[in-house]
């Protein structure tokens, strides 16, 4: 559905630059280097324990993770030093690999305060139960779910697939600029991979920016990246084309870990 | 005089006077509560049942029985504000009966919604009374239900006929002055009867409140009979009075194929212990056993359950949730007993308590006695504060973290509010959770 012509190239939205970062006093981030510009898809693969899904808790805001050196500039702002709300405020969305269920509180109400806490430091008005209920019907068809959902605690026993969806929900209701998507398809059927990438798709734009982190090629078969990303070891030991993809899928991940090894 | 000593002279001025024109059987009962309450005294912490909670406040200082409302009675716009609807209540001031206060409106033919004092009177109601009253709670190992029992004299009674469906909630208040009297701090001994009768179905909303704030002691007994097939929810709110002490005990008793919905919400009191058992008594009855105590300053609640699993083919799933802020106390002990021959229960226990602050404090002891080996039994606790994973999932969204702790706070409460089947009695207490949260 989008079209990106040759040489035209959005306004950089993300830089990220020699990133380090620890948890625990484990450093998992070696210096990752990273530009997202707008209306550009980024897939982050790697092997199991390579960091992904610490840059995308990293950029995120978890207070668990400690950057040790590095900068991350959104929008030209220092990134690492807002708080997690902040960003999300400023339009930063993360899909959690592993979704919070939250006791007692209706995924309606979750929805609806998140919404209307971006809305009104937008200088937006706040949306009443009903108005807001309006706004969220599309956006749960386009989920394939109807709004017996909404009335279940967050995530609260929910399977894995729905939680992954309630994700997606989330991000189509905020409409970030910058969505970071962690391993949103494992663990996903084909339908519900279907449904959760033809989703974020229609959501691309040309002033948003899509990362996805994933360990597997199957969700990049119906989202295209533009650039496809290895990250081994803490750093991204490679970039290239979506075709680079498709050779890690046939070739595994280790020929990189020795090409890393040599250079 | 011993403290006892005291409460066995109260008891023969009362016995000589205030009870005066009781039938022979309930003079009985009473007499054989005194005597044991004598035998018990007041418990100790090193009795273990009574590890967490002392009852000191209580045992040290002398409470005068009170005899009648005291001049002036509460506004009628007090009992507006603590009642949860606008339908029939039966309120009591210091124990004792307020008709001026009450309304039975739009009661449906055959209920009764009186005063257990008018229903003994009564020929037919006093055959009622007599069958249940005092049959259930267990005054002979509590010192606390045997002292209420023993001043018998007053209290609610609901009758819910076979088959009958009463669609408004039936209110029950019982108000404490919260004044001291001339000779000090006085004690009341609330007493309900509530019988649901075959098929029937019906809500009773119990509310204990205290409108002053001093010292004053509230020693509560309810008795509820869900007869078979019938479908029953109690809600049982307590508001007492910031210097209030509350013992309670609460006993429901389940006939076949009945349902009950017990819910518990715990605000007020400076001590506050509440002992509740549930028996199922006939096969296939379900319970919902659902707490919820709010406490903050040095307030100490303490909530003791017993599920008594007499019969096969019953369901019981129980949760309390416990927010303490501040220096408060929160202690839970759910004790589940499946009996012999008891096959193919079903029964779940949790218990949640979140700390708002360093200082606060919970104690959560789940015990589980089972004794057939066809049976799903479930339990588990948590105390903690606020969870961090939570807390960055909903900043991650956009929320203050501020609001964040204030949704997940509130979700503790929510949680609890969401079993509740009325959604007036719900909407209600879901407004006082969050006042009281604010």
């Amino acid at each position: 559905m989008r079209e990106k012509g040759k040489g035209e190239t959005g306004k950089v939205l993300l830089e990220v630059r020699d990133l380090h970062a620890s948890v625990e006093g484990r450093e998992i981030l070696k210096g990752v280097d990273l530009t997202v510009r707008t209306g550009e898809v980024h897939a982050i693969m790697g092997p199991n324990g390579s960091g992904k899904s610490t840059l995308a808790q990293v950029l995120a805001g978890h207070p668990a993770y400690t950057v040790t050196a590095g900068q991350v500039l959104y929008e030209g702002r220092d990134l690492l030093a807002m708080a997690p709300e902040e960003r999300a405020r400023a339009g930063v969305f993360l899909a959690f690999q592993y979704p919070v269920a939250i006791r007692g509180i209706t995924n309606a109400y979750f929805l609806r305060s998140a919404v209307n806490a971006i809305r009104k430091h937008r200088g937006q008005e706040e949306l009443g139960p009903v108005e807001f209920m309006d706004a969220l019907e599309e956006k749960l068809r386009v989920i394939g779910w109807d709004s017996s959902y909404l009335t279940r605690p967050v995530n609260e026993g929910f399977s894995g697939g729905e939680k992954k969806r309630n994700e997606i929900l989330q991000l189509a209701v905020l409409d970030p600029k910058l969505a970071i998507l962690d391993e949103t398809d494992s663990g996903l059927d084909i339908d519900a991979l279907k449904t959760v990438a033809q989703t974020v798709d229609k959501l691309r734009r040309p002033d948003n920016a899509t990362v996805l982190v994933t360990h597997y090629y199957r969700i990049l078969t119906h989202i295209q990246p533009d650039v496809v990303h290895v990250l081994a070891a803490g750093r991204i030991v490679k970039s290239g084309g979506k075709d680079l993809a498709l050779e890690l899928e046939e070739k595994g991940y280790d020929w990189l870990r020795t090409e890393a090894a040599v250079a | 005089m011993n403290v006892i000593d005291r409460y066995l002279a109260d008891f023969e001025a009362f016995a000589g006077n205030g009870a005066s024109g009781a039938p022979t059987w309930l003079t009985q009962i009473r007499q054989g509560a005194i005597a044991r309450f004598a035998a018990l005294g007041f418990p100790t912490t090193k009795q273990e049942e009574w590890r967490f909670t002392s009852v000191a406040p209580i045992a040290d200082r002398r409470f005068l029985l009170e005899h009648a409302p005291r001049s002036p009675l509460p506004a009628p716009s007090d009992i507006d504000r603590l009642c949860v609807g606008v339908g029939p209540r039966v309120v009591f001031v210091n124990g004792r009966h307020a008709p001026g206060l009450s309304s039975g409106a739009a009661l449906p033919a055959g209920v009764q919604a009186t005063s257990l004092a008018a229903a003994i009177g009564n020929a037919v109601s006093g055959d009622l009374a007599r069958e249940h009253l005092a049959r259930h709670a267990g005054w002979h190992d509590s010192a606390f239900a045997a002292l209420n029992t023993a001043f018998l004299a007053d209290g609610a009674f609901v009758h819910v006929p076979a088959g009958v469906t009463l669609e408004q909630p039936l209110e029950v208040l019982f108000l404490s002055s919260g004044r001291p009297g001339a000779d000090g701090p006085t004690v009341s001994h609330p007493r309900s009867l509530f019988v649901i009768e075959r098929g029937a179905e019906a809500a009773v909303v119990e509310t204990y409140a205290g409108l002053g704030d001093g010292v004053y002691w509230s020693n509560a007994v309810t008795e509820i009979v869900v007869r078979e097939g019938a479908r029953a929810e109690l809600y049982r709110v307590q508001r007492e009075g910031p210097q209030g002490l509350q013992i309670a005990t609460t006993h429901s008793r389940q006939e076949r194929d009945s349902f009950l919905g017990l819910h518990v919400l715990t605000l007020g009191a400076a001590l506050a212990r509440h002992d509740i058992t549930t028996v199922l008594a006939g096969a296939g009855a379900e319970l919902i056993l659902n707490g919820l105590y709010l406490l903050s300053a040095a307030q100490h609640a303490d909530h003791h359950t017993v599920i008594d699993h007499a019969q096969p083919h019953c369901a019981s799933h129980e949760y309390f949730n416990g927010v303490l802020a501040e220096r408060a106390h929160g202690v839970f002990n759910g004790r589940i007993v499946v009996r012999p021959g008891a096959q193919r229960t079903d029964s779940k226990q949790t218990n949640n308590n979140l700390l708002l602050s360093t200082e606060a404090r919970a104690d959560s002891q789940p015990q589980l006695e089972i004794y057939a080996d066809d049976v799903k039994c479930t339990h588990g606790s948590t105390v903690g504060p606020i969870d961090e994973t939570q807390l960055y999932y909903l900043r991650s969204r956009g929320l203050s973290a501020e609001a964040a702790r204030s949704i997940l706070t509130y979700g503790f409460g929510a949680e609890i509010l969401d079993r509740m089947r009325r959604p007036a009695v719900r909407e209600r207490l879901d407004r006082l959770v969050r006042e009281r949260l604010a």
